[in-house]
């Protein structure tokens, strides 16, 4: 996999239990540095909880997750972020009370300590999502899609190696989709990696260079875009084995 | 609560430098004449003002915590207490300027704030569990300090009147005017070096969503920690004026619940979270705590200041919400366009 | 004769714990129901004491008596706080409600102050003064009484829960508000009515009181602070953990008593307070706010 860089994000094994419920149930996992990697599923796979054990907002129960190399494992959120790690968040959190500029210089201040400093970075971030002409307006008025760029500018903002992206299209118009599609193409061409969870498939089959299928806390599919569409595991997983065009032989799940 | 403080102001500042300048120069007014004020006001009058200044102080000093860090602590007159005591203790038994005293009461103070920001954060205490627990802290103080006798216990310390400057003490009140002054001064000097550097952003972004601080790396912990610690060590500064100031320490009243509120409605109707809010708010309250100190301590007429408070605090909660000095801000912009 | 000390503490105990749960689950009520921490608590609890002594001193009615005056006074003033003021939040952040109640807290406490000094005042009641034994220990009566009226208050308060409509629906709401609405459900109605009778809940408590401690305007953070260490314990919003804590603490108090010189009994109030807010289980049977 020499095209794609080298392994960025390794997960290996990792299981989180809630409860009752076992959400993630042995997740493998690798991204590389120049790999856009979709994370589909259905609802309730884990794909989320995943994302909070790989950001530190969740300690797993097994196994262990490392970014270059280097365990993260049990590791606080803000910790991971500084080794170059950011997320989204699936419902977006913008600081309402501030401005947009101000919301991601928050972001910008990791990486420098000098406000006036952060603050320009600010605005080239802006400038980049194109949010630069609502700088100064509260966050609390954007529409959806202002607010979905806001949460990415800020993300971007504390300059990671690799992207986290939760459902960061669902709510979106076809148009702001395919805004949303280039703009993370332009973010991965600038060289961040990216990981990104979408129920939106023409977004992921269209970004991915690779997709990993999570189907009740385990990978049951993983492969180019393509070939994930057509595989019957997937189809079984999305729509229940009746669906399946073929009669399936039994399969390892 | 709710207002981005001088956040865009600061960075509207930076990009106009001509208006940056103009706004030196007003400051540098203010302060100038604030300096010459005393030569035209009676004494009288100079007793308000240093009490203004002392009130705008501890209110600014709050203000770090409650007001950009959002945690609400109603228990602020345990740094002032620890403060005062600390000063006196080392002034009476081991002859220690005040001058130098303040200082290691301010770190005490900052300790006791390190313990309780250090417990209340790591458990996850926040709300009105952290309420709770600056009150549960701040009575303990007083109620030890009330039985400890080799503390005063319920009697209190005095301080013996020597007028003399290096014991922080004044035989004319302007000399307490000037030092009032210069620590308002210098607490609102602090508060906006906080407000737009690091601490602040951060600060402000942990009171808005500190899941979403730690995810852009902000270590919420250690910024909440710094906040109380600062908070807590200017507190305690200003305990060793008002003890040297008011010349008698009594644990119930510089422990107390009442100085805690007194502390805290100022920023509070002036506008938490902003820098001009504890000025404002210690300038709009005066002629109330004034009624208070001369007509209402004495006679049956106890605690009614308090109750005017408390009205006044449910008053800005329902109407004001974010203190005086944001909707004056707003309602200058939407007239002058700023 | 430490044994008879340590079982008259237990007993003496156990009456007051009934007092302590009905304040514990008047605040429980209003938290589980709106998610609303009344500090003002125990200054509507030092209001319902010098109801009952008013009414003692000033037109003869003995304080047992006196509870329905008072808690029906407070569940006027539970109603008016929450209608007038606390409703009038909306989704403003939990700072304002906080300030809000502190507000109210003052005003209350320092009303009382400038109303009826500082001086502690105590009701005399003959039912009150009574004493009888048990064996090597004795009975106050006023506590026995007190506990009664206590228990027969809370057995009302959770048949109102399970059994009537308007109990339902509130039981209802504290689950969930959005679908209360949803089907139906007049939820500013059983907010105020949540607040009137919690604060009803702390007027009774306080007139039962009235007779067995003596009282100041002052007694309103104490108060304050023993019904947040119960509810804490026992867990927010949960009525059978209100019961139960106010129980344990009241007998810890007593036995405290026993050990402690006068003086260390707040200093322990708000010690355990500190220990609680650390330490806080998610409740011996409630869930977390």
């Amino acid at each position: 996999m020499s095209a794609a860089g080298a392994v960025l994000l390794e997960a290996v094994d990792v299981r989180k239990r809630f409860g009752g419920v076992q959400a993630l149930a042995g997740v493998t996992l690798a991204v590389a540095a120049r790999e856009i990697v979709g994370l589909i599923g259905p609802n309730g796979a884990g794909k989320t909880t995943l994302f909070h054990v790989l950001s530190g907002f969740a300690a797993p129960d097994g196994g262990e997750v490392r970014l270059e190399g280097r365990p993260t494992t049990g590791l606080p959120p803000h910790e991971i972020c500084r080794r170059g790690l950011a997320r989204t968040f699936q419902i977006v959190r913008p600081f309402r009370g501030l401005s947009v500029l101000e919301n991601v210089r928050v972001a910008a201040l990791v990486r420098v300590s000098r406000a006036a400093v952060a603050t320009r970075r600010a605005r080239e971030i802006l400038a980049r999502v194109e949010l630069a002409d609502r700088a100064e307006q509260p966050a609390a008025a954007l529409t959806l899609g202002d607010r979905k760029r806001l949460e990415l500018a800020r993300a971007l903002a504390t300059e990671p190696r690799l992207l986290l992206l939760d459902e960061v299209m669902a709510g979106l118009t076809p148009v702001e989709t395919d805004r949303m599609v280039a703009l993370v193409r332009r973010i991965h061409a600038d060289g961040v990696a990216i990981l990104l969870i979408e129920h939106v498939m023409r977004a992921v089959m269209a970004l991915s260079h690779r997709v990993l299928v999570l189907s009740q806390g385990q990978v049951i599919a993983e492969g180019p875009p393509a070939a994930i569409a057509g595989d019957p595991r997937v189809i079984a997983a999305y729509l229940g084995e009746a669906y399946v065009p073929e009669a399936p032989e039994p399969g390892p799940c | 609560m709710t207002g981005g403080g001088d956040g865009a102001a600061a960075t509207a500042a930076a990009r106009t430098p001509i208006r940056g300048a103009g706004r030196w120069l007003g400051l540098a007014a203010a302060l100038a004449g604030l300096a010459l004020l005393p030569a035209v006001l009676s004494s009288y009058a100079v007793t308000v003002c240093i009490l203004i200044f002392l009130y705008a102080y501890l209110g600014q000093a709050w203000n770090i915590l409650g007001g950009y860090g959002g945690q609400l602590s109603a228990g602020h007159a345990a740094f002032v207490g620890v403060g005062g005591y600390t000063t006196t203790l080392l002034a009476v038994h081991w002859g220690l300027s005040p001058w130098g005293g303040m200082f290691v009461g301010g770190a005490l103070a900052a300790v006791l704030g390190a313990i309780i920001g250090g417990l209340a954060f790591r458990f996850g205490l926040r709300g009105f569990y952290f309420v709770l627990l600056t009150v549960a802290f701040a009575e303990v103080c007083r109620i030890v300090v009330l039985n400890t006798d080799a503390l005063g216990g319920a009697l209190g310390l005095y301080i013996t009147f020597t007028g003399d400057p290096w014991q922080l003490q004044f035989r004319d009140n302007r000399g307490y005017y000037y030092v009032a002054l210069g620590l308002a001064a210098g607490a609102t000097g602090v508060a906006a070096l906080v407000e737009r550097g690091r601490l602040g952003a951060y600060l402000v972004a942990v009171r808005e969503d500190e899941q979403a601080a730690e995810a852009l790396g902000v270590d919420t912990f250690r910024v909440k920690l710094a906040a109380i610690v600062l908070s807590a060590f200017l507190t305690g500064l200003g305990g060793a004026f008002y003890a040297s100031y008011l010349f008698s320490l009594q644990p119930n009243a510089i422990f107390g619940i009442p100085l805690s509120v007194d502390i805290i409605i100022r920023p509070v109707v002036g506008g938490a979270g902003t820098v001009m809010g504890p000025l404002l708010g210690a300038v709009l309250l005066a002629p109330l705590a004034e009624a208070a100190r001369t007509y209402f301590a004495q006679g049956g007429r106890a605690g009614l200041h308090l109750v005017v408070y408390g009205l006044l605090l449910i008053a800005v909660v329902l109407f004001l919400p974010r203190g005086a000095y944001p909707h004056l801000r707003a309602w200058r912009r939407s007239r002058g366009g700023r | 004769m430490t044994l008879t000390l340590v079982g008259q503490a237990v007993l003496s105990g156990i009456l007051f714990g009934g007092v302590y749960s009905l304040m514990a689950v008047g605040l429980t009520l209003i938290f589980g129901v709106m998610r609303v921490v009344n500090f003002a608590h125990g200054d509507m609890m030092v209001w319902g004491m010098y109801l009952a002594w008013l009414l003692a001193t000033r037109l003869g009615v003995d304080p047992v008596l006196g509870v329905a005056v008072c808690a029906a006074a407070l569940f006027l003033l539970g109603v008016a706080v929450q209608r007038g003021l606390v409703d009038r939040l909306g989704d403003a952040p939990h700072e304002m409600q906080i300030l809000l109640l502190l507000g109210v807290a003052l005003v209350l406490e320092n009303s009382a102050l400038a109303a009826f000094g500082p001086d502690p005042q105590r009701v005399r009641s003959p039912l009150a003064e009574a004493t009888w034994w048990l064996g090597p220990l004795f009975v106050d009566v006023g506590r026995l009484v007190a506990f009664g009226v206590a228990v027969a208050l809370t057995g009302a308060l959770w048949l109102f829960l399970r059994r009537t409509d308007l109990g339902r629906t509130m039981r209802a709401t504290a689950d969930n508000p959005y679908a209360a609405r949803v089907v139906g459900a007049d939820v500013r109605r059983v907010y105020a009515t949540a607040f009137g009778i919690g604060a009803a809940c702390v007027g009774a408590a306080g007139a039962l009181v009235s007779p067995v401690l003596p009282f100041a305007p002052g007694s309103g953070l104490a108060a304050s602070v023993t019904s947040f260490n119960i509810v804490i314990i026992g867990g927010m919003g949960s009525l059978p953990g209100a019961l139960a804590g106010g129980l344990l603490v009241s007998v810890a108090e007593s036995l405290g008593a026993v050990f402690l010189a006068p003086s260390m009994k707040e200093l322990v109030s708000f010690a355990l307070l500190i220990g609680i807010l650390l330490f806080r289980p998610a409740g011996l049977f409630g869930r977390r706010p």
